[in-house]
């Protein structure tokens, strides 16, 4: 098992390799540096502005430039934000416990609605519940998060003021710094959660109808075992083999997804933090917070092979 | 009294077409201690009537419309699906066709087998497992103390059904019923499955009602014997009576379609098939359901439909030409 890992990753650096190499060629190509203010500054002389060029490398050829940031990358040097002033892991690092909070408890919040309303839906297809569930989940998924996101914001903050619709730095700690930061976090998660839920409902629904049918459910049936331990124990353990495979994969495109979410609630996110690199020209930030991503892909693919063996006993690692 | 009596069972089921008659008015018996068989083509209802007895398919779009099913003298279908679960396993034990698939894939077999006697009868986890590890050495596979933890797919076919077998005896049903049990298997496993069956059914002394489509099966294994044409019972016999005197058209030509091996090269013919195929059973027109495909077929035939009646002691049939003569 843990021999398994341990290929798998090594398999992993070739695949990141290739990746960083491709972000890096894009952004090279992309238009815009982090000096383009500079140019347009009547202040600093043009010889100032060569030799600050020179001094970053900033002219050498693609491939000497990506083999520097990798070789900088390799010493766990991140670069340097031009526009922030700081290291960009420390930027990241500081950015990222936000994100995870918010992303974490949407995903969090979309299990705890999507397992039992998509179980519940299954054992009785096409009954009022089923209908219901499947209309929320179809206007859920079909709604952007940028809409929801605005119409929250209508209703609970500028109609109703329960909520605030900005996201802000909590000072202190306590009790009451917890119930703040839950208050501020409740519309953002519920925005993703909610859109999150919708699709995985859906999911759930299916591969729970997909078991209910098989044979070993109607042996389960004929022990005479009673509706609620045949539908958890022989139905919804097999179901959620893919579904668990799925949630996994899922969330590198939910850190994408909060990117947007982000910029609504103005969370001082790493989806927030990429945007606004992307805005402001800073090129180590926009590396850096694609390679992050990056890796999460990579490490959620790994972990979604690894809980796929463990749930499924027919699988075995080699 | 019969240990399960099944009068005028009608199992239908809704589909987009109309209502399918799967079961059309079954009576079958069976006493305690005896091996009836339960044979026809696919799709003549033989699996939907097993599954009737303990609602076991699926409702809806399935539906018990008529009849009754007396289990020890109660009747079992005006009881609820949570209701039956005190008798499923503990009083009736099923096996069924798919070894391959009718277990769970994530769950050992001693699991599986366990939870079945911790749901019916007050044992601790530690006795669950020793009585099933004892049912696994009753139904032969080896190691069974090792093997008990042990997974399907580490299993053969013919070891699968020997723990289904061990499965649906471990609570010493008085009944067990085996939908094909070995259809799945290649022969030489057949004929392995059915002498263990008939093994446990001599130590537990309980009732078999056994459902196949192969007369060799039911040569080997049966007393009594039902056929079923589209859902309809149309001869039942003692098995030599019916292998020995067949009246209906089709159970005669059921016989004639066993292979013989036993026949000299020039006594051989090409194996007689019966013509055409099961009727769909949605609308069926009046009269015997055999008749479109029935050598004998007379006017009469498509126009009233025969009734089940007894043409000797314990031989019953549903055939005009008896009338005739």
């Amino acid at each position: 098992m843990s021999q398994y890992i341990l290929r798998r990753l090594m398999i992993a650096i070739p695949s990141l390799l290739g990746i960083s190499l491709v972000l890096f060629v894009v952004l090279a190509l992309a238009p815009g540096d982090p000096f383009s203010e500079l140019a347009t500054n009547p202040n600093v002389p043009p010889e100032v502005q060569a030799a600050l060029r020179a001094k970053f490398g900033l002219d050498d050829p693609i491939y000497l430039r990506y083999l520097h940031w990798l070789a900088a990358m390799a010493q766990g040097d991140w670069g340097f934000s031009f526009v922030s002033r700081i290291d960009v892991d420390t930027l990241i690092l500081q950015r990222l416990p936000t994100t995870l909070y918010v992303v974490g408890s949407s995903q969090l919040l979309a299990l705890l609605i999507a397992i039992p309303v998509g179980v519940y839906a299954a054992t009785r297809p096409y009954s009022i519940f089923d209908q219901l569930a499947n209309t929320f989940a179809f206007i859920g998924f079909s709604l952007p998060t940028f809409f929801t996101g605005i119409l929250f914001i209508l209703v609970f903050s500028v109609k109703l003021d329960w909520l605030p619709f900005v996201y802000t730095e909590v000072p202190g700690s306590g009790i009451k710094w917890a119930l703040e930061m839950i208050r501020q976090a409740i519309m953002p998660v519920m925005v993703l959660g909610l859109f999150q839920a919708a699709s995985m409902t859906r999911f759930v629904r299916s591969a729970m109808l997909d078991v209910i049918r098989l044979d070993y459910v109607t042996t389960a049936r004929a022990k005479g075992l009673g509706q609620a331990k045949v539908i958890v124990k022989h139905v919804m353990r097999n179901a959620m083999i893919p579904v668990v495979t799925l949630v996994a994969l899922q969330v590198p495109a939910v850190f994408g997804g909060a990117i947007v979410t982000e910029q609504i609630f103005r969370i001082p996110g790493i989806g927030s933090l990429l945007i606004s690199s992307i805005l402001a020209n800073d090129t180590p930030v926009v590396m850096a917070v694609t390679f992050v991503f990056a890796c999460l892909v990579v490490l959620f693919n790994l972990i979604a092979d690894v809980l796929y063996g463990w749930l499924d006993p027919r699988i075995s690692f080699r | 009294m019969a240990l399960l009596d099944i009068k005028g069972l009608k199992t239908h089921f809704t589909t987009d077409a109309g209502i399918l008659q799967a079961v059309d008015g079954v009576d079958i018996s069976i006493n305690r201690g005896e091996t009836l068989c339960v044979v026809g083509e696919s799709g003549c209802g033989k699996t939907v009537t097993a599954m009737s007895i303990l609602k076991l398919i699926a409702m809806p779009p399935g539906r018990i419309v008529e009849g009754e099913i007396m289990f020890e003298g109660r009747d079992l279908v005006p009881l609820t699906s949570h209701q039956l679960d005190d008798i499923r396993a503990k009083e009736i034990g099923f096996i069924f066709q798919e070894p391959m698939t009718s277990l769970n894939p994530v769950l050992t077999i001693g699991e599986q087998i366990a939870e079945s006697l911790r749901r019916h009868e007050a044992v601790t986890k530690k006795q669950a497992l020793e009585r099933t590890i004892e049912m696994l050495k009753l139904v032969q596979i080896p190691n069974a103390a090792g093997r008990v933890h042990h997974y399907p797919h580490q299993f053969s076919g013919g070891m699968r059904q020997r723990v289904m077998i061990a499965m649906a005896l471990a609570c010493r049903p008085k009944l067990v019923i085996a939908d094909e049990p070995t259809t799945a298997l290649d022969v030489t496993i057949q004929a392995q499955i059915l002498d263990l069956l008939q093994d446990m059914k001599e130590r537990f002394g309980m009732a078999v009602m056994l459902i196949t489509h192969a007369m060799g099966v039911v040569a080997e294994t049966a007393q009594r014997v039902v056929v079923m044409y589209a859902g309809k019972v149309v001869e039942e016999a003692p098995v030599d009576e019916l292998f020995g005197n067949p009246r209906h058209p089709y159970t005669q030509g059921l016989i004639r379609s066993i292979p013989r091996i036993d026949l000299d090269a020039e006594h051989k013919t090409r194996l007689e098939a019966i013509g055409g195929s099961v009727p769909i059973l949605i609308n069926p027109p009046p009269g015997c359901r055999f008749a479109p495909r029935c050598k004998f077929a007379m006017s009469i035939c498509t126009e009233r439909e025969p009734r089940l009646r007894e043409i000797a002691p314990g031989h019953r049939m549903a055939c005009h030409l008896g009338d005739a003569s």
